[in-house]
């Protein structure tokens, strides 16, 4: 791999790329498995933390801070859909009642 | 000089942040609860997106780049507690299940889920002349 920068941080930018991807990983099982609803809210806020992590990363990796942006943006839009959620949820659980 | 800590530096902090969502990751996955997973979920997180962003404000060094990383890490900073604390309240409210050995559970039967409103506890007054104190 060749990255545009100095060598001790090609190796962190290596082993941060698969620590998040793992990570990502690790949540989506979460995602899939969550027992309630509010589980599956939980690990699909975390895995767009880690979506900006792994922006970050990247930015860093190919000497480019135009996904930085993205970053920004995304962020927002997680902050929206789980407070959405969680809107939803509270609704719910006063329509039907506690399970 | 200055560009070899810069580079040391950055690569340090983008592996804190790192090791710290692989955390966060790990307990989501790993813990018995939904409310002690937001607890692994919610600050290790926060704390890993702040380390990486710095990290990429550290290996930049320009004044805009800095500036967009502070923006993001400080918009993290203010809501993901926010979206934390609504989550849990949902979640409470809609009924997902303690974990069997919680210890204590301060909103049990104080919580009207029809009205959402909170009846406050006993006064102390009351306490002391339902049941003895410790110290008799």
């Amino acid at each position: 791999m060749n990255f545009p920068v100095a060598e001790p941080l090609a190796v962190a930018i290596i082993g941060s790329l698969i620590m998040v991807s793992v990570a990502m990983l690790l949540t989506f099982i979460r995602l899939v498995r969550g027992p309630s609803l509010a589980d599956r809210v939980v690990a699909l806020d975390l895995m767009t933390v880690q979506a900006v992590g792994f922006i970050a990363i990247y930015d860093i990796a190919t000497h480019e801070p135009v996904y930085l942006r993205v970053a920004i943006v995304l962020a927002l839009i997680a902050f929206l859909g789980t407070i959405a959620f969680a809107y939803y949820l509270e609704r719910r659980g006063s329509q039907w009642g506690p399970q | 000089m200055g560009t070899t800590v810069a580079v040391w530096v950055a690569a340090v902090l983008m592996s804190i942040g790192s090791l710290f969502m692989l955390l966060a990751a790990v307990g989501v996955l790993r813990l018995p609860d939904l409310f002690t997973r937001m607890q692994a979920s919610t600050k290790s997180s926060t704390l890993g997106a702040a380390c990486i962003l710095l990290a990429v404000a550290v290996h930049f060094g320009k004044l805009g780049i800095t500036t967009q990383a502070v923006l993001v890490v400080a918009f993290f900073f203010l809501t993901t507690p926010v979206a934390a604390h609504m989550i849990a309240r949902a979640a409470y409210v809609s009924g997902v299940p303690l974990w069997e050995k919680t210890v204590i559970n301060d909103l049990q039967g104080r919580y009207d889920a029809q009205t959402h409103t909170l009846t406050s506890p006993p006064s102390p007054s009351q306490d002391a002349s339902e049941e003895p104190g410790p110290s008799s």
